[in-house]
């Protein structure tokens, strides 16, 4: 690991530390009653403030997930660090795409 | 007190194993004791390392019940109530033979880390005056008393897994030259240890800081360069 | 090690987590069939495990950021202790609600 992806990876971890928080707390809340569509949609639909919150988590995951992915490969995979690199590049483009496009899902459909 | 110890010592080099012997445990026995025992009564062929024997030197440490010890002050009372021993050469290095390994990469590491001190003076200016109490000295006097014995090295997760890793002591070494304000070096300094293999490896698993004979803190020193080489980073002083 | 496993994981549930979600592009009577299936036990007892890798990743994390930035080293071991305690306690409640 780079000083730059070091910078990356911290830095969206500290980003992520309150929206996890908040994630769990949603998850404890609305799972007193089971899931439904309904529900979810009637929270996200045409919200700003949960389109920003997911979008922010979304991003920050993809990249925080992606180069944790390449330092795990880089030293428990035969792949090296460029085989690494490229695998990671990819996850983290897969995610932000189906992140975004759950986000775009949930507040505008 | 049993009267006598198994002792379970590694023979050969990579594809060695271990054989057993019984020597007599004796009052405030330390490891590198019953090593030498074996190496003078029992079979002279036996090679390891050791030279002071009061902890000093760091030449003999080895792997004792599973953990990097320096086995010179670890008293066999510590690590083996049971009156079992079973004693290796380090680990992530190469084995020449039975205890002895070969230290070239760790210390061609430390190297790499530029671990060495860069005069910012000639013998012909005047002697800079440190202030001993002053924080800077203080932080870079924190891990002075490092012995190169390696056994942080041995205990460390992240150089088992990442061969290109400087590990725990050449980094703590470029720390305390870091903060040594008569150096001259610390530009590229930075600059060696933010590269990949560098700092930024470690995962703070602190194996290193829990087993290092001299009670240093490797973690902490690490620690500090992540901090400063990515403000220095962030200043456009060194290169991603 | 525990923080590496429990980021490998949630990075391989991540992408169906999305997809899931992203179901709901189309109306939300597809996502609505995947939470029927989500409403069988042994789902429900999979999700706790998630939610408990969530919570413990979030917690190594924050215990790496700590030693990384404060000048705070000690008790690790108690520590990481503490994070699965909490972890679990989190991943137990969450199991509490929802059966």
């Amino acid at each position: 690991m780079t000083v730059r992806l070091y910078l990356w990876q911290r830095a969206t971890a500290a980003v992520m530390v309150p929206l996890v928080l908040l994630h769990i707390a949603v998850i404890l809340y609305v799972s007193r009653q089971g899931l439904t569509a309904a529900d979810i949609l009637s929270r996200t639909h045409g919200s700003l403030p949960w389109a920003s919150y997911y979008a922010l988590f979304v991003a920050a995951a993809s990249i925080h997930a992606a180069i944790g992915v390449r330092n795990v490969l880089t030293e428990w995979s035969p792949l090296g660090e460029r085989g690494a690199g490229w695998c990671a590049l990819s996850l983290g483009i897969a995610l932000a795409l189906l992140g975004f496009h759950a986000v775009v899902a949930l507040v505008l459909m | 007190m049993p009267a006598e110890l198994s002792v379970a010592l590694w023979r050969g080099a990579e594809d060695g194993r271990y054989e057993t012997y019984r020597v007599p445990r004796r009052e405030s026995q330390t490891v590198l004791d019953v090593v030498s025992f074996v190496q003078r009564h029992i079979d002279p062929t036996l090679s390891y390392r050791f030279a002071c024997r009061v902890g000093v030197c760091g030449s003999c440490a080895m792997t004792v019940n599973g953990k990097p010890r320096w086995t010179c002050r670890t008293h066999v009372a510590k690590v083996a109530g049971d009156g079992r021993l079973e004693i290796g050469p380090l680990e992530n290095l190469p084995v020449i033979k039975d205890l002895a390994t070969d230290m070239q990469a760790f210390f061609e590491k430390w190297q790499r880390a530029k671990g060495v001190f860069e005069p910012s003076r000639t013998r012909l200016d005047a002697i800079e005056e440190i202030r001993p109490d002053s924080p800077a000295r203080r932080a870079a006097d924190a891990a002075i008393e490092c012995i190169n014995c390696g056994v942080c090295y041995a205990a460390c997760d992240t150089v088992r897994w990442n061969r290109d890793y400087l590990g725990p002591a050449a980094l703590t070494r470029a720390w305390t030259l870091v903060n040594d304000e008569r150096d001259a070096g610390v530009a590229a300094r930075l600059q060696a240890v933010a590269a990949a293999g560098g700092c930024h490896a470690c995962h703070s698993h602190q194996s290193c800081q829990e087993l290092c004979p001299q009670a240093l803190n490797p973690t902490a020193a690490i620690a500090g360069l992540k901090r400063r080489t990515l403000a220095a980073y962030l200043k456009g002083e060194i290169e991603p | 090690m525990i923080h590496r496993l429990s980021g490998l994981a949630l990075a391989i549930f991540l992408p169906v987590h999305f997809f899931v979600l992203g179901l709901s592009f189309h109306g939300g009577a597809r996502l609505d069939s995947v939470l029927r299936w989500t409403d069988q036990p042994p789902v429900k007892l999979a999700e706790g495990g998630l939610v408990f890798l969530l919570t413990v990743h979030l917690l190594g994390g924050l215990r790496v950021l700590a030693i990384e930035n404060f000048a705070w080293s000690d008790g690790q071991k108690q520590l990481a202790t503490l994070a699965a305690a909490a972890s679990a306690i989190v991943a137990f409640v969450f199991l509490v609600r929802v059966f």
